[in-house]
């Protein structure tokens, strides 16, 4: 059907959802409401009502303003300026919205996600003649550090180069033309929600180096794979969250906060413009994208916004880069699916969600994944989930659909946080089905060591976990030597080894040959402490040993080595003469 | 302005009015009665032919001969700087006697959200003399920062003590306190009323009353006029406005009558699915603009319904404020003021505000290794209880030993007492002392050295 009529009328405005007559439109067609030209998306077509869900707050609208509608769907720009750039969740850049309304979000302001008047030096790796096809580089930008590869569009025919320019051009500039006639500028757009094609999805098999302990050590994730960290509130998503986007090792971040604190997001862009990345020295604001929809910011933009981010991620994806997407919440994303299914009057599902929750949460994850580019490079997008079960409960719909489908589960509980353990990940409810794809990995870069002592650290904390129920029963003094050595080595795991302080400069980035070294100092204690008991050294004298004691400062010194090499030989020398003395 | 009597159906809160002629969505409606008494309402939904309309006061008295006029436009709230002293009702009218306010302006009480780029960082430390507060759930200005607590257990105490001496310290800028009633009782609007004069705090402060007795429905509005109060004085006359909203579960309950009486699809426990959306978009009110001097800082009053944590009320707003204070029974029990329990307990902004150069380095680790030692002493509490004080180690019966002290020394504390956070701080140390020097791992060794009390004495 073609469109004929663009232009209708509004008939209702009830909230975000109104609808409208007159109107040819197709599902999704992004339209312009009202005199004030609000943006909003064609979600149900029933009869002659257009049902639209807009994007702006809708007070004062009546029924009888126009509606018109674009005919295209609801799309990003794609091209150099998005790194460093704050948007909503629609794509409009925050910075840009400051200068043209003020402090406050107004509306019926429209502004595009990419500036169109700068210019950006563009450099081809393709010549005249070179046969392309979708998705094939053919020229850089420097943009930040980053080199931001200009690809020709996944929607083009295949073709001959005719001419290919360098030198500095605006994003809307031809700087490439085809044979068959495609002009191709250094911008394209691309409709959020269809995922960008790939040549082939890969098995991920190199993990995702976050500096975090107990990610990194118990329960790793994958360039390319899916995580969620649902916990109630107060456990520690969003620094959780934060702390990954800050040192995750991808080289491109996108860092949704959907329906989050306005405060919390200004944090995080106070903060990342000073921090550096660990690896080049960078700030880290130079790789990072960010969508900042905040609570009260409209809920429709909302639901939009993680489309947004995940689109601008598989963009860069695309050029050969490893994306980690961090979405803080999905709850709130889900809840804006909710609201606006109940305006719709949709029979509602589990806990009022829609029926297609499951649908959606799925078709997101899914558009994660280690890739074979259309350019036929490798590329990643990792998909880190936050979500907000109500009350903590872990058996909500959105928690439950969101666990069908992701392979990393990272179990935040309250009561550890309510004990300053941070983070505050529970290791027993937690875990991670890509260990066994990931052993290669730490063999060959970490040490032959790594998979067996992590899979001992495991089966202390089960250990342990199993004990302290004893221990609630009868106290730890009835314990026998040998358990209460256990429980010894666990509290030193849990406290070492597990808790970070996110706060500290030097611990909140620990490297995995820091993390193997703490984790290979513990285990020599208890090895030590195992062959004394056996030599008949009482228990007392073991859990007291003194040296053990500067363990845990080891997490706040840089230059690590030399100190955790003299604990190790005090540990070694104090049981020597504890054996001698037994 | 055209006047209808089509009203078709009157149904709790909601009037049908038929017309000919658009209105806006949140439009202003004046309904006026047979008796030429007015009420106001506002348009929830709008079409073709129908408009529902939700009236703030009571229906009682409307009916087909009722007159509807629409004003062509959205709720406004005249402001001006003569507000500060005034006590108005929950829809904004004067209830002192005293004259109408002379409107500066008038505002959109809806409120536009502040963007994210053009947001402050809060990081400054406001000091409230509760220990509980500032040394483990530090306030900032900009925050919103909510207390849940239960029915019967002092919270009014506690706000009425914050907003009393609530400082930054060494900083003399003009501060006022924007106070917003929902639904409160009418000894409890005399406790405060009686607090505000008695400290002479009522000069610097707008007070809106919505007494129990009054409409459930202007309860939504109450909150939305107090704000845009607050933003007004903040961000446009330069103060650095305190905001305390109490009740906040009233404010929910008429939010699941207008629900129900419009027979929306109800979410969890009766209330509305857009709920989280709707109290976001008062609790975000809250925080600092760049380039400007003012600030709002919001200390919302919320009771758990049976002190239910998971609550759809509390734990909404925990998902949307900075943090919460969680005030407990069982301290209340126990004779603790204030009984603010520490371990659910949490301010988010806290390490913005805190540490060198704000209050004092060793502030964050001294927080976090009390935390931790009062929560292990609370767990033993649960061992002792089986296994009797005998079967425990020397360690575990230090733990137990401290948080009796903390709840004690720490956390009681008088409701004019006042501490400093240096002396919160030290107090702190006081406690951790009796903890063996190695247990204290949250703390590194410098820190130990510098100002644990062993140390300290020896350096004097």
């Amino acid at each position: 059907m073609e469109v004929k009529r663009t232009k209708g009328v509004l008939k209702r405005i009830a909230g975000p959802v109104v609808t409208a007559v007159n109107l040819d439109a197709h599902m999704y067609d992004v339209v312009k409401v009202g005199d004030e030209q609000l943006m909003g998306e064609v979600i149900k077509i029933k009869g002659e009502d257009i049902i639209i869900q807009v994007y702006e707050d809708t007070s004062g609208i009546k029924p009888g303003e126009p509606v018109e509608n674009t005919g295209l769907s609801l799309s990003v720009e794609l091209g150099p300026g998005l790194l460093t750039s704050i948007y909503d969740g629609i794509q409009r850049p925050l910075e840009v919205l400051v200068e043209k309304m003020g402090n406050f979000i107004e509306r019926g302001v429209t502004a595009p996600g990419l500036s169109h008047d700068k210019k950006w030096e563009f450099k081809p790796v393709k010549k005249a003649g070179d046969m392309v096809t979708p998705g094939t580089i053919i020229g850089e930008v420097q943009e930040t550090n980053i080199v931001h590869k200009i690809m020709i569009p996944p929607y083009c025919d295949a073709g001959k180069i005719k001419d290919i320019k360098s030198g500095s051009f605006t994003i809307d500039e031809i700087v490439c033309t085809l044979d068959n006639g495609a002009e191709i500028a250094m911008m394209h757009k691309w409709p959020v929600r269809i995922p960008r094609p790939v040549t082939e999805k890969l098995n991920p098999d190199i993990p995702l180096i976050t500096g975090q302990r107990i990610l990194d050590g118990l329960f790793p994730v994958a360039k390319g794979g899916t995580a969620a960290i649902p916990g109630p509130f107060g456990s520690g998503k969003t620094v959780t969250q934060q702390a990954l986007a800050k040192w995750s090792d991808a080289e491109i971040v996108v860092y949704i906060g959907c329906g989050e604190r306005g405060n919390e997001m200004t944090e995080v862009l106070t903060e990342f413009p000073e921090l550096e990345d660990p690896k080049t020295g960078r700030p880290l604001m130079e790789r990072t994208v960010l969508i900042a929809n905040t609570s009260n910011m409209p809920v429709a933009a909302r639901e939009a916004s993680v489309y947004t981010g995940i689109t601008i991620a598989e963009y860069f994806r695309d050029m050969g880069y490893d994306v980690s997407l961090m979405a803080d919440s999905t709850s709130r994303w889900a809840e804006a699916m909710r609201e606006i299914s109940s305006r719709l009057e949709e029979m509602p599902g589990e806990e009022g969600y829609p029926a297609y929750l499951a649908a959606r949460l799925s078709e997101f994850y899914e558009r994660a994944g280690r890739v074979n580019t259309l350019n036929k490079d490798f590329g990643s997008v990792t998909v880190i989930g936050a979500v907000s079960p109500p009350g903590g409960d872990f058996s909500e719909p959105v928690t439950q659909n969101t666990l069908r489908i992701v392979k990393c589960f990272w179990a935040l509980d309250a009561k550890l946080s309510q004990r300053r353990h941070f983070p505050a990940i529970n290791w027993l409810n937690s875990y991670s089905l890509y260990l066994d794809t990931l052993s290669q990995y730490y063999d060959e870069n970490v040490s032959p060591e790594w998979n067996p002592l992590r899979t001992w650290a495991m089966e202390v904390l089960q250990k342990e976990a199993e004990l302290q129920e004893i221990v609630q029963l009868v106290g730890s003094d009835a314990l026998p030597d040998e358990e209460q050595v256990t429980i010894e080595v666990a509290r030193m795991l849990r406290e070492i080894f597990l808790q970070q302080n996110a706060f500290d400069p030097v611990d909140t980035y620990c490297d995995m040959t820091k993390q193997f070294d703490i984790l290979k100092a513990i285990r020599f204690y208890s090895d030590q402490a195992y062959a004394a008991l056996k030599a008949g050294v009482i228990t007392s004298q073991i859990t007291g040993l003194k040296a053990k004691n500067d363990l845990p400062q080891i997490k706040y010194v840089k230059e690590y080595k030399p100190e955790i090499e003299r604990i190790v030989k005090t540990m070694e020398s104090e049981f020597t003469k504890l054996r001698e003395a037994a | 302005m055209k006047e209808y009597r089509t009203i078709t159906q009157v149904a709790g809160p909601l009037v049908f009015v038929e017309k000919t002629e658009p209105v806006g969505y949140q439009e202003l409606v004046n309904l006026v009665l047979a008796d030429g008494s007015e009420k106001r309402g506002q348009v929830l939904d709008t079409s073709d032919d129908i408009v529902v309309v939700q009236v703030f006061e009571t229906t009682t008295g409307i009916g087909k001969d009722t007159g509807v006029r629409f004003t062509g436009e959205t709720i406004k709230m005249p402001v001006g700087k003569d507000m500060l002293g005034r006590i108005l009702s929950g829809a904004g009218k004067p209830k002192d006697g005293g004259p109408d306010i002379v409107p500066e302006k008038r505002l959109e009480i809806t409120g536009a959200a502040i963007n994210p780029w053009a947001r402050g960082s809060p990081r400054q430390f406001i000091q409230t003399g509760i220990s509980t507060i500032d040394l483990t759930n530090t306030l900032v200005r900009g925050q919103k920062l909510p207390i849940f607590s239960g029915s019967g257990l002092p919270h009014n105490e506690i706000a009425l003590q914050i907003a009393r001496q609530a400082k930054v310290p060494g900083s003399d800028e003009q501060f006022a306190v924007v106070f917003a009633a929902m639904g409160i009782t009418k000894e409890e609007e005399n406790q405060f009323m009686a607090e505000f004069e008695r400290t002479g705090a009522l000069e610097h402060a707008v007070v809106f009353l919505n007494l129990a007795d009054d409409p459930a429905v202007e309860r939504i509005i109450t909150p939305r006029l107090a704000l845009t109060t607050a933003e007004y004085l903040a961000f446009e006359l330069d103060y650095h406005v305190l905001v305390i909203l109490t009740d906040m579960t009233n404010y929910c309950e008429a939010l699941r009558q207008i629900g129900a009486a419009r027979e929306e699809v109800p979410g969890r426990r009766g209330y509305p699915g857009y709920m989280y959306t709707d109290l976001a978009s008062l609790y975000e009110r809250a925080g600092i603009i760049k380039g400007k001097k003012g600030s709002v800082t919001q200390l919302s009053i919320l009771t758990m319904p049976g002190d239910d944590i998971t609550h759809p009320i509390p734990d909404l707003s925990g998902y949307i404020t900075e943090g919460q204070i969680v005030v407990n029974r069982d301290l209340h029990r126990k004779g603790i003021y204030p009984p603010i329990n520490v371990l659910p307990s949490l301010s988010r902004l806290m390490n913005l505000g805190i540490g060198k150069g704000f209050t004092r380095e060793d502030h964050k680790k001294v927080s976090d290794q009390l935390y931790a030692g009062y929560a292990e002493g609370v767990d033993l509490r649960g061992l002792v209880a089986i296994v009797g004080k005998d079967a425990l180690s020397e360690r575990d019966r230090g733990f137990l030993e401290f948080a009796e002290m903390f709840e004690n020394r720490f956390v009681r504390q008088g409701k004019d007492e006042d501490r400093t956070i240096e002396e919160s701080l030290d107090l702190g140390w006081d406690l951790l002392k009796d903890i063996p020097e190695e247990q204290l791992v949250r703390i590194d060794r410098e820190l130990i050295q510098k100002y644990h009390p062993k140390y300290r004495k020896k350096a004097e």
